[in-house]
């Protein structure tokens, strides 16, 4: 039952999307269904109008012809042998019903006559009522005999008579009285069966009926083309539209005609041309200016190498230099080094922006690349003051990684969280689930505001501009982790809370092209302020210098 | 005199510099300036170790590199301003041992030089099996089945890390510290082109190697002899 109901619901779903979706079926449908109103309408109008002409037609003939038949019955009674009288009538009265309902009719029985007494006649030897198919004396409605007996002229009615055959049959009565001389006043009415006018408008219905179909599925039909006419070019437009903004801007619409839609798609493929152009202009632009970028990091190259070796030779040289000349041979050496950094970071965002980054990935373990990091960052870490702190899983954490592109990630990150620390321990935490591998890198220095968080990662933003860069980074450093985080398909987000450190976080995909659906490290650390009060067994929390209470 | 240095840099200044910079450190520089006239130089001073920039005027640095290759297993390093990955691997495969990116510091070359001319003193005699391959290290030779395969001395050396130890799998880093010198981790993808073209001469079907195998995720190791 449950699965009849969601077979149910989703396939209700699905016509409600379809629905909405398609411009065609809500114009198909709209416009069968007010014709199909309007044609109901009007075809009930025009049964009535027919029904009725029938009907009036059949009347007024009936009225003649029971007239016609009042007037023979009395003159046959008129002219009876009055002396035989009640007997003669005995067998006056059969003959007479049967004669008046065969008069002027079809043989069929399309009429039937039925003679009745009057109310008035008291006397036993009079003749009884006689009809022409059986004795159904029931078939004359009283009221209307009442009304054939209280005005003494012809009245009539619609009735309905069961035949022989069992089949209820509608009918024009008609009644009038007749004065059998000696006895009194009988009533004699004229049944007219309609089967007639019903099988006529039976058939009249019957061919609107099919009529009004054939006239819907015709509207019907006629819309769809319609609509077609117009919503083709409007799909095609749209699905060109698509292909454009994924970038094959070379596509266009098939220009028909004069009409609308032809200019439709003219202006529309004005439009994709001048995007086209600009796109083009603007491509052109960034090629070049990626280009010169490029050209002249790279062109710095070979004269920033010639300088290097001099700078070198005298430096190595500067023990026989006065102090003045000694310092300044120290002073080239170290701008060099940072001159280099800059250039070299300047390189790889330019690789970048060229998109001309290629990814060498292997399964590798991050956890082993982790260690490397943290071995090779010991002497940094020792000269801040601060503990290096690793928290890594039992078993491997394998990932489909370029492990040089992570491992500089990782060294941006620790060296970051090294610089702005304050000498408190760096946490670098790693984790995996089924999916993902993660990398947190935890600090406890003075902390991001969290509107930071995002600033971090653009190119040579500074937390701080009055602070001191004492490990010499390029402000480039978190840009390019931050590509080679997306070159892996991979996240890097920042957290931070000032006075409570930050926490830096990678999360890699196991296997290449696997969109990241989490990350197996919370991005707020679980010893965060905030977080903290929330934790088993610990009551209270000391408030003191942010970081103190770490352990 | 530690050896013979042919520096091949259409860049004078850095030409001279890099002159100034090995003479200091011993060695015996000879320069030259552009691509045609490097292998005539080559072939009259028989230098010990090659110093070429990648772009030069004339020849191209890859063709010298080839021409020089096709010639002599001698040391070849690269000095190149482009760290892309296929500049550098094109570098590799057109023969060069190893490489330095532009802006170096002296004493990174002078290591890179010094890692590619330690090899000159005289090993103990010691035979090695590695596949079905043979290795004479003091004879500096590699046969099968009797056939001399020629390595350059560093294809020889990568081959004989790995022979000595079969046992081991070694990873790029380790292979780079004990055949390339390095110190520090370097570019990896040094190991990937030199196994590759090593194993181009001393594979059977260089798809399938049995000399050099491949350890998925960790490295490489000698294939059972």
């Amino acid at each position: 039952m449950p699965r009849v109901q969601r077979a149910v619901r989703r396939s209700w779903r699905r016509s409600v999307a379809l629905w909405r979706r398609s411009l065609q079926l809500r114009v198909v449908t709209t416009t069968t269904v007010f014709s199909l109103v309007a044609i109901l309408v009007l075809g009930n109008s025009l049964i009535t109008r027919v029904r009725d002409g029938l009907l009036d037609a059949k009347v007024t003939a009936s009225l003649v012809e029971a007239s016609t038949g009042s007037r023979t019955a009395q003159e046959a009674f008129d002219s009876a042998d009055r002396s035989e009288a009640p007997a003669v009538y005995d067998t006056l009265v059969p003959d007479l019903v049967r004669t008046l309902s065969r008069a002027g009719g079809e043989p069929d029985g399309s009429k039937d006559v039925v003679l009745l007494r009057g109310p008035d006649v008291d006397d036993p030897q009079a003749p009884l009522g006689r009809s022409s198919f059986g004795a159904d004396v029931d078939a004359v409605p009283n009221a209307l005999r009442a009304q054939v007996q209280t005005e003494g002229v012809q009245q009539w009615t619609y009735s309905k008579v069961l035949r022989n055959s069992g089949k209820t049959v509608p009918v024009v009565v008609v009644g009038s009285p007749v004065l059998v001389p000696q006895i009194g006043t009988y009533e004699l009415y004229f049944l007219f069966p309609l089967n007639k006018e019903e099988d006529t408008l039976g058939l009249v219905r019957g061919a609107l009926l099919l009529a009004a179909f054939g006239l819907v599925v015709l509207v019907g039909g006629i819309a769809w083309l319609v609509t077609r006419q117009v919503v083709t070019p409007v799909r095609m437009a749209a699905r060109i539209a698509e292909r454009l903004s994924a970038g094959r801007l070379e596509e266009r619409m098939r220009v028909r005609g004069e009409d609308d839609l032809a200019r439709l798609a003219a202006s529309f493929n004005r439009m994709a041309s001048s995007l086209q152009q600009q796109i083009r202009q603007l491509e052109d632009l960034s090629r070049v200016q990626r280009r010169f970028v490029s050209d002249v990091s790279h062109e710095l190259r070979t004269p920033l190498t010639t300088v290097r070796m001099a700078a070198d030779v005298l430096h190595e040289a500067r023990a026989g230099f006065d102090p003045a000349v000694q310092r300044s041979a120290e002073i080239l050496q170290t701008q060099l080094d940072r001159f280099e950094s800059l250039l070299a970071d300047l390189l790889e965002i330019s690789r970048y922006d060229a998109g001309a980054a290629h990814l060498d990935a292997e399964p590798t373990d991050v956890v082993g690349i982790v260690r490397h990091v943290i071995d090779a960052m010991e002497t940094l870490a020792d000269a801040r003051g601060s503990e290096l702190v690793l928290v890594i899983p039992r078993t491997p954490c394998v990932a489909e990684v370029d492990s040089r592109r992570i491992e500089r990630i990782l060294r941006n990150l620790v060296v970051n969280a090294i610089e702005h620390g304050d000498g408190r321990p760096v946490t670098v935490l790693v984790a995996s689930d089924d999916d993902a591998v993660a990398v947190a890198v935890r600090d406890r220095g003075a902390g991001l505001a969290p509107t930071d968080v995002t600033m971090v990662f653009n190119r040579f933003w500074r937390a701080d501009p009055a602070r001191a860069r004492t490990t010499g980074g390029t402000g480039l450093g978190l840009s390019i982790a931050l590509e080679d985080a997306h070159l892996h398909d991979g996240w890097l987000q920042a957290w931070g809370a000032v006075g409570d450190g930050s926490q830096f976080r990678l999360t890699l995909p196991r296997r290449r092209g696997v969109e990241l659906q989490g990350s197996p490290i919370p991005l707020e650390p679980r010893d965060s302020a905030r977080r903290r009060p929330l934790k088993v067994g610990e009551p209270y929390r000391t408030v003191g210098a942010p970081g103190a209470a770490d352990g | 005199m530690k050896g013979r240095v042919l520096i091949v840099d259409d860049d004078t200044a850095l030409a001279e510099m890099l002159g100034i910079v090995l003479r200091g450190e011993g060695y015996e520089p000879v320069l030259c300036a552009n691509g045609e006239r490097a292998l005539p130089l080559f072939r009259e001073h028989k230098p010990d170790l090659v110093l070429l920039d990648l772009m030069l005027p004339g020849m191209d640095g890859i063709d010298v590199c080839r021409a020089i290759r096709a010639e002599s297993g001698v040391p070849i390093v690269m000095l190149t301003a482009k760290t892309d990955t296929v500049d550098v691997v094109v570098g590799l495969e057109s023969g060069a041992d190893d490489y330095v990116v532009k802006p170096f510091k002296p004493k990174e070359l002078v290591a890179r030089i010094r890692a590619r001319l330690r090899r000159s003193e005289e090993p103990a005699p010691e035979l090695l099996e590695i596949g079905d391959l043979t290795i004479d290290v003091a004879g500096h030779s590699v046969r099968r089945d009797g056939t001399p395969i020629s390595l350059t001395p560093l294809e020889f050396d990568l081959l004989v890390a790995l022979a000595r130890k079969p046992w081991q799998v070694f990873t790029r880093e380790v292979l780079l510290e004990q055949v390339w010198g390095y110190r520090h981790a370097a570019d990896t993808r040094l190991v990937n082109v030199h196994v590759q073209r090593l194993r181009s001469k001393v594979e059977r079907d260089p798809e399938r190697p049995e000399v050099v195998v491949t350890v998925r995720g960790v490295g490489y190791k000698a294939g059972p002899a």
